[in-house]
């Protein structure tokens, strides 16, 4: 900014260069670009030559992938506007519902992957037609959604098997697909992500229905004005957080082989601050995928790379809160930057 | 002579027991600016919601082009050719003005099995919209709304109606958050839409702005149209009576006036 004007005011040369920052600097995702790279640089002076070897890449790559599975559509539907706070229950009541049909029952494993990926749409599809019929805001109908399905999952999973915890064996195409570890430590949800993010990339910012999220989030009212399917489009959002979270319950089920009813609460404010920190905007309207992209592998090498040095591991929270603050004041200042940039004639 | 392209005929709106509409009797033609005066909580807004399809009228009928519509939704409105600009143009400040032009409306490419927004075309199509109507410093579709000024994003939004084929332009108080200068851009383009063909109801508390671009005037004064007349057929204090609720105070609007000379264009805080 500061230095984009500068160049700008240093010829012609560095105008086209000043131009070329200044488009840039009003993308969503500048902002974490930078936070990308800074937290990068430090863990690689400060978390030495493992945090730079493959097996340092893998730490935080597979952390990233499972986190960065459920932000890509936390993201999305932040950008239109509404949170998903109940992804945090899905992921353990897919992981279970797998579990419990294939693993306790022993029914074929499409089966159970089927099951626990409807229940994830069917709890997505509850939130969206909850937010859309009560218009009650989205926090507390998701809050109370994840209430109710962590409740269901704890009472169907002691009525069904007795316990809390259930084991799976994945058959060796599930293991294949879902569990497998490329390398001995390459977790195969890393491609998983990939192929999300790139499918969600599409739908975002290639197809016209990217259109239709961003005035969704912008307002909602001229959207539907203007001829947008808003609850509609609302409810599929909803239901494909739902998707991604028992996707990702599927694949921890398949990985760890092994399924119970706690865990997944940390996916709930970390999804949220991967999005945040990417830069998308938590009252709608505005933000990107590669930004979301960039914002959990920020927190991902921060939670993980903390462990490769010899700082206090706790000292992992506190960065992470302090880049939470840092982005989105970083990422207002973009913002406004984005608002007053024009094309410069030159 | 010509059909009115827009009749409202015995116009009832009541809200509750609230009545804020009184047998309305008004026609727009084509290529006329009708301007809708009157004070404050008069019924202006709602008249024009009702003709947006935001508010279905309690009795009474709307006409369009010698055929009676009713309007379900503002959709409904909209398809037929009745758009609203609302007072801060476009809505969506954070989208680009190519994505926000078409909005509902994407122009989208066929690659294979995919569909893909156009945004080539989207920008371009929209400065050109917008640069039609003399606003020349629009070049750049990807330009966010939000860092519009209050004139050019009215602008975009008038022009975006227009290219949509809008027939009755409605304008709620485009310039009451301008100045002097992005108030005679938006009264030019005023002139322009109705140099096309449309029809526009221009709805404004200052009668500067009335005179400048009206065709036709009607003034509602406690949701009944008090007065309704042509061009020409009023002098501006009489003007200024009326839309003060028949009070005279003329005199005092042009001591405003002398006020907004000296004081860029801003009307002192009136006092409740
Ligand atoms: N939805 C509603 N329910 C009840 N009363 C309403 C409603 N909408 C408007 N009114 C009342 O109708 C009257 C006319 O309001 P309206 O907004 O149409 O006035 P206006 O002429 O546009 O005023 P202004 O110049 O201040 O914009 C006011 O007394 C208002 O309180
Ligand atoms: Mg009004």
């Amino acid at each position: 900014m500061a230095s984009a004007s500068q160049t700008l005011a240093a010829g012609p040369g560095g105008r086209r260069a000043g131009s070329a920052l200044g488009q840039l600097a009003r993308r969503p995702e500048a902002g974490s670009f930078l936070g990308m790279v800074a937290v990068f640089a430090f863990f690689a002076v400060f978390a030495g030559q493992v945090f730079l070897s493959p097996a340092g890449f893998a730490s935080w790559l597979n952390v990233a992938a499972e986190i960065g599975i459920v932000a890509l559509p936390v993201g999305l539907l932040m950008i239109a506007g509404e949170l998903d706070l109940s992804v945090g229950a899905v992921i353990p009541a897919a992981s279970l519902t797998v579990a419990v049909i294939s693993g306790h029952y022993g029914l074929p494993e499409s089966v159970g992957i089927l099951a626990a990926l409807g229940v994830g749409m069917a709890v997505g599809a509850a939130n969206g037609f909850l937010v859309t019929r009560t218009e009650v805001p989205s926090l507390i109908v998701s809050i109370g959604m994840m209430f109710a399905v962590m409740g269901l999952t704890l009472g169907f999973s002691v009525l069904l098997t007795g316990s809390t915890s259930t084991g799976i064996v994945p058959s060796e195409t599930s293991k294949f697909l879902l569990g497998q570890f490329i390398g001995g430590m390459f977790q195969v949800t890393i491609f998983w992500w990939i192929l999300i993010a790139a499918v969600f990339a599409y739908v975002l910012h290639v197809s016209p229905f990217g259109n239709w999220i961003y005035a969704l989030g912008g307002d909602r009212v001229s959207a539907r004005n203007a001829g947008i399917p808003t609850e509609r489009l609302t409810i599929q959002l909803f239901m494909m957080s739902g998707f991604c979270a028992a996707f990702v319950g599927v694949s921890q089920a398949m990985v760890y082989q092994s399924a119970q009813v706690a865990g997944g609460q940390s996916f709930i404010f970390n999804s949220i601050m991967c999005t945040v920190i990417g830069g998308v905007l938590l009252t709608g309207g505005f933000g990107s995928i590669v930004g979301v992209v960039f914002g959990t592998i920020t927190f991902a090498v921060v939670n993980q790379g903390i462990y490769f040095t010899s700082f206090d591991p706790n000292l992992g929270s506190v960065i992470i809160g302090a880049l939470l603050l840092l982005a989105v004041i970083m990422n207002d200042t973009f913002r406004q930057l984005a608002l007053s940039y024009t094309k410069k004639k030159g | 002579m010509t059909q009115p392209v827009l009749e409202l005929r015995n116009v009832n709106k009541s809200f509750g027991p609230i009545d804020v509409l009184h047998d309305i009797n008004l026609t727009v033609k084509a290529g006329e600016v009708l301007c809708l005066l009157g004070d404050n909580g008069a019924g202006k807004s709602t008249l024009i919601k009702t003709l947006a399809g935001v508010h279905k009228p309690t009795t009474g009928e709307i006409w369009m082009d010698g055929e009676q519509v009713s309007f379900e939704k503002p959709k409904d409105a909209a398809d037929r050719g009745i758009a609203t600009v609302h007072q801060f143009g476009g809505t969506f400040p954070l989208m680009s003005i190519g994505r926000s032009f078409f909005v509902g409306v994407e122009p989208v490419k066929k690659i294979g099995p995919f569909k893909i927004f156009d945004r080539k075309t989207a920008n371009e199509t929209a400065v050109k919209a917008v640069q039609e109507f003399g606003i020349t410093r629009i070049d750049d579709g990807d330009r966010l709304i939000g860092g519009l000024s209050g004139g050019e994003r009215q602008s975009l939004a008038i022009a975006r109606a227009v290219h949509f084929g809008a027939r009755v332009l409605i304008l709620d108080e485009p310039t009451a958050a301008l100045g002097v200068k992005q108030s005679s851009h938006v009264l030019r383009i005023i002139l322009e839409a109705r140099k096309r063909g449309l029809a526009v109801i221009f709805i404004t508390h200052q009668v500067t702005h009335a005179m400048a671009v009206g065709d036709h005037f009607a003034v509602l004064i406690r949701g009944a149209v008090a007065a309704n007349f042509m061009r020409g057929e009023k002098t501006r204090e009489e003007i200024t009576d009326l839309m003060a609720g028949g009070e005279a105070l003329a005199s005092l609007d042009t001591e405003l006036e002398g006020y907004m000379e000296t004081h860029e264009g801003h009307p002192p805080q009136p006092v409740a």
